[in-house]
């Protein structure tokens, strides 16, 4: 008798525990209907830059596959390939193609993969209206204004070029948190994170136009989606020669400040997953709107044409 | 049992610095430095919390509560990390609180206090709880990648290495609450014939209940606030659906608010400081529970 009544007590324990548990199960039972009925995991990783377009994706494609739960990890883009490559995940989003050493890592765990541009990415350089000398900028005339080491070196127009006027320069541009920053430090400083600290970073975009449009000597960067809404407060400058738009990014002209975006495919995951597989084809078939939601340049015709028919090889 | 009561709270009034016998220089000056420590400290929470406040309050709405998280801050809720939270802290609860409370009661009624082996563990077990809580993420990072497991962003991982952290924390609580079991009970208990085993199931552990339940609440509610153990494991993720298994990926609260404030647009660190405002809620909440408990059904020998 005196056994029993420890054994009893702990049986309920262990049947409380069971119970809570239960009844937690119990509140997501009803959460797949609608849709075609699909239901699985996707799972993705890797790039923070990408990160917004494959959540945009992940949003849109919530609304048509409820069944289907899509998760977006941010590991950066090698840390995404590390576990693409161990075949942890079923997307990898990629801001660079893959590099030879991840191309042999998932040589050697047997991950076969297809690389999928999913879509363009462009930043501007944006000077003041009433700014007539700088229409044009090089990259090297960018580097000495934004180098780490023109640090309260360069702070007049006429140390970038002599033939540029005796003008102040203030400085504003995006802040450590985006991946516009970490974009932009790459493409002119040629590394990632690498910049002059005496300028004025703001998250917000829009506080950087506010900037640039009230200084004469301002100059900026930004995504190139925001200077085609507030143009005439702002201009944004040729970079090499190049005006930067949707179509010089797209046709790839417009370097450094134009990359294609990437997202990597594991073959088996889509062929051998039906989840993963309607995931994927939505994204390709919905980019343009994809990349609109998430503010990045969209593919071209031939771009997705490229993308489907990679898939189509797959089965 | 009232004429008790009354000497028991005479006995902790306050020491009355600084009051009409005390008029000399010093112990002003040390009553104004105390003063201004409480201030500094509380001038902290203060701030703290009217600037989550003021920020989060205008987004603070049921849809944070029944959205799941979007690329547009308006549309955007915690409902994924709130369920993630939920299943953490219940499968932590279930992982922790057996086996430190059964830990505690060895340590405390059955454990030879001057075996070396015994003090040494007892040694161990306060250490622990001073570890940095990343190294349990890091604990349980490696245990996953023993046991071969992809992903690793997973309930049962999250609830592990939570486990990890409070575990001494819920032992020593317990601890403490077997102490304060007067001695004389265990002695009536086997005087009257019970054995070891039933005085404790039936007298001890009955007894201390009350601080158990204070320091085991407590505690979880420590990992509820976590976010670095979870973060090892991968639970920066971005998802659109409800955890429902202990294999299920998930997301949890302080790890949301991370998430929504590393973010470029203003919305999203609105959304970060209404969903601080929710965790507060939550913690207080437990908190008050853990006072409750302790306030109505704390016995005095």
């Amino acid at each position: 008798m005196k056994k029993n009544f420890a054994q009893l007590s702990s049986a309920c324990f262990i049947g409380a525990a069971a119970l809570a548990l239960a009844a937690c199960g119990g509140q997501n039972a009803g959460s797949s209907d609608g849709g075609s009925g699909l239901s699985g995991e996707v799972t993705t990783d890797g790039s923070s830059t990408v990160a917004p377009l494959t959540e945009a994706a992940a949003d849109m494609y919530r609304e048509v596959e409820p069944g289907v739960n899509v998760s977006v990890s941010t590991s950066g883009t090698g840390g995404g390939f590390k576990s693409f490559c161990a075949g942890e995940t079923d997307i990898s989003n990629a801001s660079r193609p893959i590099s030879k050493e991840e191309i042999a890592d998932c040589e050697s765990n047997g991950v076969e993969y297809t690389e999928i541009v999913a879509a363009n990415d462009g930043l501007s350089v944006i000077v003041n209206p009433e700014n007539d000398w700088a229409t044009n900028l090089t990259v090297e005339q960018l580097q000495k204004i934004w180098a780490p080491e023109s640090e309260g070196k360069i702070t007049n127009w006429n140390q970038v070029d002599p033939s540029f006027p005796d003008e102040e320069l203030t400085l504003f541009g995006a802040g450590t948190d985006s991946g516009t920053f970490d974009y932009f430090t790459e493409a002119i400083n040629g590394e990632e994170g690498a910049i002059r600290t005496d300028y004025s970073p703001s998250e917000d975009d829009n506080i950087t136009i506010q900037g640039v449009s009230g200084a004469k000597g301002a100059v900026g960067f930004l995504g190139l989606s925001y200077v085609e809404e507030n143009e005439g407060a702002i201009k944004a400058t040729s970079v090499d020669d190049v005006t930067p738009s949707t179509e010089t990014v797209q046709d790839g002209s417009y370097t450094p400040l134009g990359r294609e975006l990437f997202i990597y495919v594991n073959n088996s995951s889509y062929s051998e997953d039906e989840a993963a597989k309607s995931f994927v084809d939505f994204y390709v078939e919905n980019s343009t709107d994809v990349a609109d939601r998430a503010l990045f340049v969209p593919l071209t015709e031939d771009q997705v044409t490229t993308a489907r028919d990679e898939l189509a090889s797959l089965g | 049992m009232k004429a008790d009561n009354r000497t028991s709270e005479s006995d902790i009034r306050p020491l009355k610095l600084g009051g009409n016998a005390e008029r000399a220089p010093r112990p002003l000056i040390f009553l104004g430095l105390l003063w201004l420590s409480l201030l500094v400290a509380f001038s902290v929470l203060v701030t703290l919390l009217v600037t989550i406040l003021v920020e989060g309050l205008p987004v603070l709405s049921s849809d944070l509560v029944t959205e799941y998280p979007s690329s547009r801050p308006e549309e955007a809720g915690a409902r994924p990390a709130i369920l993630g939270s939920v299943w953490v802290i219940i499968t932590t609860a279930v992982l922790t609180l057996p086996l430190g409370i059964a830990a505690a009661v060895h340590l405390e009624e059955f454990a030879d206090k001057h075996n070396w082996l015994n003090r040494l563990i007892e040694l161990n077990v306060q250490n622990l709880a001073a570890v940095p809580s990343i190294i349990y993420g890091l604990l349980a990072l490696g245990f996953l990648a023993m046991l071969q497991v992809d992903n690793k962003n997973i309930v049962i991982g999250g609830a592990l290495a939570l486990s990890l952290l409070i575990l001494p924390v819920v032992i020593m609580a317990t601890r403490e609450g077997l102490r304060a079991v007067p001695r004389e009970i265990r002695d009536a208990s086997l005087a009257l014939g019970a054995t070891p085993w039933q005085t404790v199931w039936r007298q001890v552990l009955p007894a201390s209940v009350p601080s158990i339940a204070t320091g085991s609440i407590l505690a979880l509610s420590r990992a509820l606030g976590e976010a670095a153990p979870l973060l090892v494991l991968g639970a920066l993720v971005y998802i659109t659906f409800d955890p429902n298994g202990l294999l299920s990926g998930y997301t949890t609260l302080p790890i949301q608010i991370f998430n929504w404030t590393g973010r470029p647009q203003e919305g999203f660190h609105q959304l970060a400081a209404a969903t601080s405002v929710l965790l507060l809620i939550v913690l207080l909440l437990m908190n008050a529970l853990a006072i409750y408990i302790r306030n109505a059904y704390q016995k005095r020998w």
